[in-house]
C-alpha cells in the first residue's frame, strides 16, 4: 500500500468526526444548541489554549498518564505472568484459575468504597483499580492463546529436539500472541474507563480530578475538554496497540496487504 | 505452476538419478522390532511386529486406516513405547527423537511455524546442531535442492500445499537423518504434485543413503518407491515383499502392476 492510499484509508476515519464539529459549531453560532447545555467547538478550543498556558492541561493530562500506565504495568505484568503460568503448568492452573475465575466476576469499579477505605483517595488507590481492571483482560486472553496453540506444532518442536526454552520462545509464545493482542487493546480501554470514575470519584488532580472542579464552577467549556481528551487519549493507546500488532504479527494473513 | 517448480520438474527428469547396489541383507541394521506390541486401554493396535531393517532400505508400510501404520511410526521415532517386546537400533542409530538420534519424522501435514519465515521453518531441523549464519546457509542450500530457494523468506502461508511439503521434507533432511519416517506425507497433494514430490524425494534418498520408512495408503506409490513393501492387517504384518525393480522405475511397468495386483489382493483378498 502506497503512503497516499495509506493516507486517504486513515483520512476517511476522520471525517465524520470533522463534519460533527462543523455542524455542532453552526448550530451553536445559530443559537440552536445554547452554551450552558454544550458549548461551541471554538469555546472549548478557548479553554483548551487557556489550560495549556497556565500549564494546568499538561500538568494534569501527565498525572492521569502516568497513573494509567503505572497501573497498566503492575496489572498487566502480573495478568500476562499468571497467564504464562496457567497455561504451561496444570498444576499452576489446577491450584489457581478456580479463584480467578470467582474474582472475574465482580466487576472492579464496585470495590471503590473498599478500596477508598482501604487507600483514602491516595494515588495507590487509582493504581489498585486500574491494575486489577487490566488484570483480567490479559490474564484470560494470554491463558487462551497459549491453550489455542496447535499442539501438533508443539509435538513437531519437540520431535525436533526443541528443550523446553525453545519450545516455549519458537512455537508457544508466538502462537499466543494474538489472543494476547487481543487482551492488550481490551485492557486499554479497561484501562481509560477506570481511570476515569476513579479520579471523577476521587482525586485531586489529573483529568477526572479537572472535569469535576470544572463543574463545580460551571465550566462546561473545560468538561467538555476534559472528556474530549479522554477520547483522543484512549484513541491514541488503541492506535499504539495496533501499530505494534501489525509490526509482531506480519505472518498473519489478517495482516498480510491490510 | 511458478516457473521455477516447471524447473524443478525438468532437472527431475533430465538429472541421471545416480545408480546403486541394492541394498544386501548383509548391510548393517538399521532398525528392528522384536515382537512388538503395543496397546492403548484394552485395544491391542500391534500384535507381535517382527522386522529387521538393512541401513539404507526404503521400506513402505501398507494398510487399511486405523490397521497402526502412524502408530508404529511413532514407536520408530520415539514418540511412543511399545508395551511389549523391544526395539533395536543398529551401531549407528538411537532410540528416540532429539538431536543425537538423528531419526526424523515427516507428518502428513507441512507442520509448519506459519510466523517463521520459510528458510527459518527449515531452520528448525538444525536445533542443536548448528545455529547462525551456518544454519541458513544449510537451509538455503537444501532449499535450493527441493527448487525452492527463490521462496526462502516467504511467509509459509503464501506457499501452496506441495510447496509447503517440500519445505517439510528439507527440515526433514537437513539434519541428515540416519532414518526418516514419513507418514503419509503426501496424501493430502493433487495427483501431479504427488508425483513431483515422489520424484523429490527418491532423488534425495539416492543422494543421501539414509533408511526411510513410508507410510502410504497409495500401493502404487509404494511400488515405484520403495525396495520392501511391507502390509499390516490386524496388528500383524500380513506381507513382507521385496520389490526386485532397477531404478528408475517405469511407472507404467508390467513388473510393478503384478506386485501392485499381489498387494491389494493380500489388502482386499
Ligand atoms: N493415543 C491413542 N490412544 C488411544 N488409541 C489410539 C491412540 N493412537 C492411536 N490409537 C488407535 O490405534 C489405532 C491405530 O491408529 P493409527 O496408528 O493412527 O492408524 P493408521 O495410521 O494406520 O490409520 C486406531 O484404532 C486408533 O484409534
Ligand atoms: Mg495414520
Amino acid at each position: 500500500m502506497t503512503l497516499t492510499q495509506r493516507v486517504k484509508q486513515n483520512g476517511i476515519g476522520w471525517l465524520l468526526p470533522a463534519l460533527v464539529i462543523v455542524g455542532w459549531e453552526a448550530a451553536s453560532r445559530v443559537g440552536v444548541m445554547p452554551a450552558n447545555v454544550l458549548p461551541a467547538p471554538s469555546a472549548v478550543a478557548e479553554a483548551f489554549w487557556r489550560l495549556t498556558l497556565s500549564g494546568e492541561l499538561i500538568q494534569n493530562i501527565g498525572v492521569s498518564t502516568l497513573r494509567a500506565l503505572a497501573g497498566f504495568a503492575v496489572g498487566g505484568s502480573i495478568g500476562f505472568a499468571l497467564g504464562l503460568a496457567n497455561g504451561l503448568s496444570a498444576l499452576s492452573r489446577g491450584l489457581t484459575d478456580t479463584t480467578l475465575q470467582m474474582i472475574r466476576n465482580i466487576p472492579h469499579l464496585a470495590l471503590i468504597p473498599l478500596v477508598i477505605l482501604w487507600f483514602g483517595i491516595d494515588e495507590e488507590a487509582k493504581l489498585f483499580l486500574v491494575a486489577l481492571g487490566v488484570f483480567f483482560p490479559i490474564y484470560v486472553n494470554t491463558l487462551l492463546g497459549i491453550q489455542s496453540v496447535d499442539p501438533q506444532l508443539v509435538e513437531m518442536g519437540r520431535v525436533y529436539g526443541m528443550d523446553r526454552r525453545a519450545l516455549f520462545l519458537c512455537v508457544i509464545l508466538p502462537g499466543a500472541l494474538p489472543a494476547i493482542f487481543v487482551g492488550l487493546r481490551y485492557a486499554l480501554g479497561i484501562m481509560w474507563l477506570t481511570l476515569i470514575v476513579a479520579e471523577t470519584i476521587s482525586a485531586s488532580s489529573g483529568l477526572g480530578y479537572m472535569a469535576m472542579q470544572a463543574r463545580e464552577f460551571l465550566l462546561i467549556d473545560v468538561v467538555v475538554l476534559s472528556i474530549l481528551i479522554y477520547a483522543l487519549l484512549g484513541k491514541l493507546a488503541d492506535s499504539l496497540a495496533r501499530l505494534l500488532e501489525r509490526l509482531s504479527l506480519g505472518w498473519h494473513p489478517a495482516f498480510q496487504n491490510a | 505452476m511458478p516457473a521455477a517448480s516447471l524447473a524443478a520438474v525438468r532437472s527431475f527428469v533430465a538429472a541421471p538419478i545416480p545408480t546403486r547396489p541394492a541394498v544386501s541383507v548383509e548391510s548393517p541394521r538399521a532398525f528392528a522390532f522384536k515382537g512388538v506390541e503395543k496397546r492403548f486401554g484394552d485395544k491391542v493396535v500391534l500384535d507381535g511386529i517382527d522386522i529387521d531393517v538393512p541401513v539404507g532400505q526404503f521400506v513402505a508400510v501398507i494398510g487399511k486406516s486405523g490397521c497402526g501404520k502412524s502408530t508404529l511410526l511413532r514407536l520408530l521415532a520415539g514418540l511412543d513405547r511399545p508395551t511389549a517386546g523391544s526395539l533395536i537400533f543398529g551401531p549407528e542409530a538411537k532410540a528416540g527423537a532429539g538431536e543425537e538420534s538423528r531419526t526424523r519424522f515427516m507428518f502428513q501435514e507441512p507442520r509448519l511455524l506459519p510466523w517463521a519465515s520459510v528458510v527459518k521453518n527449515v531452520e528448525v531441523g538444525l536445533t542443536g546442531i548448528a545455529a547462525g549464519a551456518e544454519a541458513r546457509r544449510r537451509a538455503l542450500a537444501i532449499l535450493g535442492e527441493v527448487g525452492l530457494a527463490d521462496r526462502a523468506d516467504e511467509w509459509p502461508s503464501v506457499l501452496s500445499g506441495g510447496q509447503k511439503q517440500r519445505v517439510a521434507l528439507a527440515r526433514a533432511l537437513i539434519g541428515q537423518p540416519q532414518i526418516l519416517a514419513l507418514d503419509e506425507p503426501l496424501g493430502a497433494l493433487d495427483a501431479l504434485t504427488r508425483i513431483e514430490m515422489q520424484q523429490l524425494l527418491e532423488r534425495i534418498w539416492l543422494e543421501q543413503k539414509f533408511t526411510a520408512v513410508l507410510v502410504t495408503h497409495d500401493v502404487a506409490e509404494a511400488v515405484a518407491l520403495a525396495d520392501r513393501v511391507v502390509v499390516i492387517s490386524e496388528g500383524r504384518i500380513a506381507l513382507d515383499l521385496e520389490v526386485p525393480v532397477a531404478r528408475p522405475r517405469w511407472r507404467g511397468s508390467v513388473e510393478l502392476a503384478r506386485l501392485e495386483g499381489r498387494i491389494l489382493d493380500q489388502l482386499f483378498g
